[in-house]
This record gives structure tokens, C-alpha cells and sequence, in this order.
């Protein structure tokens, strides 16, 4: 066994998942595909997305592959982490709306 | 980062091709985890590699250069002093005179700095060659008060310039070809310009050739021009006609590169990866012959920077011989998988 949950090496073997169930795992990456050809947005607006939820989901295949993808399509590592941001923003926002619950909360309780 | 010496002067083992070629056989390829590219291209029926129709006759006129770019495959620099002699070009020339081939490509180093670079432009442009390239880094038109008329030594004998710029970014440039080398490439892009060069209907060809700065491969050609076009105009009002999308072979300094930031192995993998079949059928070396600056012949410019030759009974400049060249059977090792990778790379950019 692997002294780590994450090996980099692993992202090479994503396609693999379709061997267990090669159903779904096609269809999966049917959709994946189709999804970030060019449509009403650009696959480079679409990168910059992938990159951003890549870190809201903390995934580190996802991570490399779409930092790759970015520097692949000449987007700069001012945009890449401006992209990141915008997760990041939108993360702790999520948490922060929260914050509106425990003053319901709160106030609910107290006299 | 931008290096200050030639891995030949620096005496480093991957300055000698065998070594080269040695690792390009172990490892990865060894273990069997990759396929050797003989056996993915006979997959495809394409083994042994053939040339088709001769279009582009390429000859580098040496590997002296005034830049020590990290990703050259030429290992070229100022500290090279392989040079083509006056005899070697009379002996080109009278191969120019008679080849089938379209276009005449002279590379380098940096062409320009050969001492006959100038007499062999003139008396190459009388052969009536259709499509006469010199490829330029562009900042050696700015390196000293000599080379300042360049562009219009150009126009003169109606060159069409190829000219490398890996980004259209300062950061990115000057990290690949050295400190300061965007902006004296900027400059000697408008310099062209001024003199017609990508103007309508001036007819003088200017191209940009993009190399990915970094362990990654290109983007598609198209989108990475539309970005580079409408970046250079906006910033620095520069035009061009096409921009090529060239792939880094894992050869020589881009080889050191990617053993020493420990991404060989994704990088071959992500070559085989995006291996393409229809990219063999068109690759470089089908319609191309390569010359050193010492007459030696090779199927393309990585070939000669491994000192594999052609397999032919012709071998050398002195001996030149078309059609019997053209029944060669192509000299293949792990590095072709730059070639075939995504649309495919050559000296013209994409080829599927």
C-alpha cells in the first residue's frame, strides 16, 4: 500500500475508473468532454472555472491538470489566481452567510 | 531560467547525442510502461518512416547565437563556433539550384551571425526559390550597429521572416530566452513592420514561431495566434501574418530542463498521450532534408543536433543526391514523439 492517500501518478490512471464500470464511467466522461468544449463560453473561460472549483474542492488532480491546461492556453498566473480568488471569495462567503444563522440563532435564544 | 552557457561548453554528458539518445531509450521506455515510437507507428502501418515529396530544403548555417535560450535544442550560443565555411555554401548552392524542393529554410544559431550570411542570401535569391525563410530570434537585428539594416537587407531579397517569440508577455519571454530579450524582440518587430513586413500588401512575410515556456505543450495554433495578434496590436501595435505552434522536443537543453525539475516523465507521457496518427502521415522529416554547417545530411534539425544522418547511401552535401535521398528509410528514437503530439509540430508549425 501507498504511504500517502494522493499519488500524482494516479491522475494518469482516471480513465481506468471505466474497467469497474465501464457504463457510467463512459458516460462520465462523455459529459466531461462535452462539457468544456467551446459553447457559450470560451474553453478558456471554462478552464479558468475548472481551476477556481478545483480549489474550492481542494483536489489536487484537478489542481495540476487544470494549471497545466491554463499555462497550455496562454492564460497568465495573474488570471489563474485571480480565478482562484473568486473560489476562494465565494468559499468564505458560504461560510460567512452562515454567520446570518447564528445571529438568527442567537437572537432567538436570548431575552 | 535564461542560462549563460552552452551545455558543450559546460561539458555536461548531455552534450554528446549518444548520451542523449541512451536516455531516450531507458527508463520509462526500458520498463515498457511507454511504447517505443517505432512500435506505435507501426500500429498505424507506418514503420519503417518513408519521405514523401521534397518541399523544404533547411540548412543551418551554424550554431553560433547571441542568445543562450534554456530551451534550445540546438544547445547554440555565443561560446559555438561551428560555422558553415564559404566552400560548404557554394557546395548548397549548386543543390539549390537544381532541388525540387519550394523552400529554403536557413536556421541556425542565429544565421545571421555567419560572416557570408549575406553573400549567401544574395546568390541563394537567384535560384528563384519560391518561399525563402530566414529564421530570426529577432533580438540579434538589435545586438550591434552591423545587423541594425537587417530588416532591410530583408525586404531587399523578399525573405520571409520567421521569428521566434515564446510569449507575448514580458515575464514569460525573458524567463525562456534571457533578461531583457522582450523588448528588444518588440522592438525589431516593429523595425520590420515599419519597413513593410506584415503590411498589406507589402507581400513580405513575417511569422511567429511560439514555443510553450515551460514542460507543456502547445495550445491549438489558432487560438494561441488570435491571442498573440490581438495582445501584440493592442500593446505595441506590432502585426504579423501567421504564428507557428512548435512543440519542444525532450533533446538536449529542454532535456536537461526536464530531468532537472523532475518532469521528464509527464512530459513523455503526456507526449504518448497525445500521440496522433494523422500527425505521422505529414510529419517534418517526410518532406524535408536538414544540412549542418558542415554539409552533413540528417532527416530533420533534431536528427542533426543527435548526429543521426540519413540512412542513405548519400550523405553529405558534396554528394547530393535527390532521388536516391528520397528512398531513404527515416531515422526514428522516443524524441519523434514531439512531432506527433496533439496537431503535430514542425519548423511550419502543426501539421495535422
Amino acid at each position: 500500500m501507498s504511504k500517502t492517500y494522493y499519488n500524482p501518478d494516479d491522475l494518469r490512471k482516471f480513465g481506468e475508473i471505466t474497467e469497474w464500470s465501464e457504463e457510467l464511467g463512459n458516460k462520465f466522461f462523455d459529459y466531461y468532454g462535452k462539457v468544456f468544449e467551446e459553447g457559450a463560453l470560451s474553453a478558456r473561460e471554462k478552464s479558468l472555472i475548472a481551476l477556481a472549483v478545483s480549489h474550492v474542492v481542494k483536489c489536487p488532480y484537478c489542481i495540476d491538470a487544470y494549471t497545466k491546461d491554463g499555462l497550455q492556453r496562454g492564460i497568465t498566473k495573474e488570471e489563474m489566481m485571480e480565478a482562484v480568488h473568486a473560489g476562494a471569495a465565494i468559499e468564505s462567503g458560504a461560510t460567512l452567510v452562515h454567520g446570518v444563522q447564528m445571529m438568527n440563532k442567537y437572537d432567538k435564544l436570548s431575552i | 531560467m535564461a542560462l549563460l552557457k552552452s551545455l558543450s561548453a559546460r561539458k555536461n554528458d548531455l552534450s554528446k547525442p549518444e548520451n542523449q539518445l541512451a536516455f531516450l531509450s531507458n527508463g520509462i521506455f526500458r520498463e515498457g510502461k511507454l511504447p517505443l515510437f517505432k512500435d506505435k507507428i507501426a500500429e498505424s502501418g507506418n514503420f519503417p518512416l518513408k519521405p514523401k515529396k521534397l518541399e523544404v530544403l533547411q540548412l543551418n548555417l551554424g550554431y553560433m547565437c547571441n542568445q543562450v535560450c534554456s530551451h534550445c535544442h540546438v544547445d547554440a550560443g555565443p561560446d559555438r563556433k561551428e560555422i558553415m565555411t564559404k566552400e560548404t555554401m557554394q557546395q548548397c548552392l549548386e543543390v539549390i539550384k537544381t532541388t525540387k524542393a519550394h523552400t529554403l529554410d536557413l536556421t541556425g544559431g542565429a544565421p545571421e551571425m555567419n560572416p557570408n550570411f549575406r553573400w549567401f542570401v544574395e546568390e541563394a535569391s537567384k535560384a528563384g526559390i519560391k518561399d525563402f525563410i530566414v529564421r530570426s530570434n529577432l533580438t540579434i537585428i538589435l545586438a550591434n550597429k552591423k545587423y541594425h539594416d537587417l530588416p532591410e537587407f530583408f525586404k531587399k531579397y523578399n525573405v520571409h521572416v520567421a521569428s521566434s517569440l515564446p510569449f507575448y508577455k514580458r515575464e514569460k519571454t525573458d524567463k525562456q530566452r534571457g533578461s531583457g530579450v522582450f523588448d528588444k524582440s518588440i522592438k525589431a518587430l516593429q523595425m520590420l513592420n515599419e519597413v513593410g513586413y506584415a503590411q498589406q500588401g507589402s507581400g513580405l512575410k513575417l511569422d511567429l514561431v511560439y514555443n510553450p515556456a515551460g514542460a507543456f505543450l502547445p495550445a491549438k495554433q489558432g487560438e494561441l495566434e488570435k491571442d498573440f495578434k490581438e495582445a501584440l496590436k493592442e500593446d505595441f501595435n506590432i502585426d504579423f501574418n501567421n504564428l507557428f505552434a512548435i512543440t519542444n522536443l525532450p533533446i538536449s537543453r529542454f532535456l536537461e530542463y526536464l530531468i532537472a525539475s523532475e518532469n521528464y516523465q509527464d512530459y513523455m507521457y503526456a507526449l504518448v498521450d497525445a500521440y496522433n496518427p494523422a500527425a505521422v502521415e505529414s510529419v517534418m522529416c517526410t518532406n524535408t532534408i536538414s544540412v549542418s554547417w558542415d554539409g552533413w545530411l540528417y532527416d530533420c534539425d533534431f536528427n542533426q543536433m543527435l548526429e543521426l544522418k540519413v540512412k542513405s547511401k548519400v550523405q553529405h552535401i558534396s554528394e547530393y543526391n535527390e532521388d536516391l535521398l528520397n528512398d531513404r528509410e527515416i531515422r526514428i528514437s522516443q524524441h519523434c514523439y514531439g512531432c506527433t503530439a496533439g496537431a503535430g509540430s514542425s519548423c511550419q508549425g502543426t501539421v495535422a
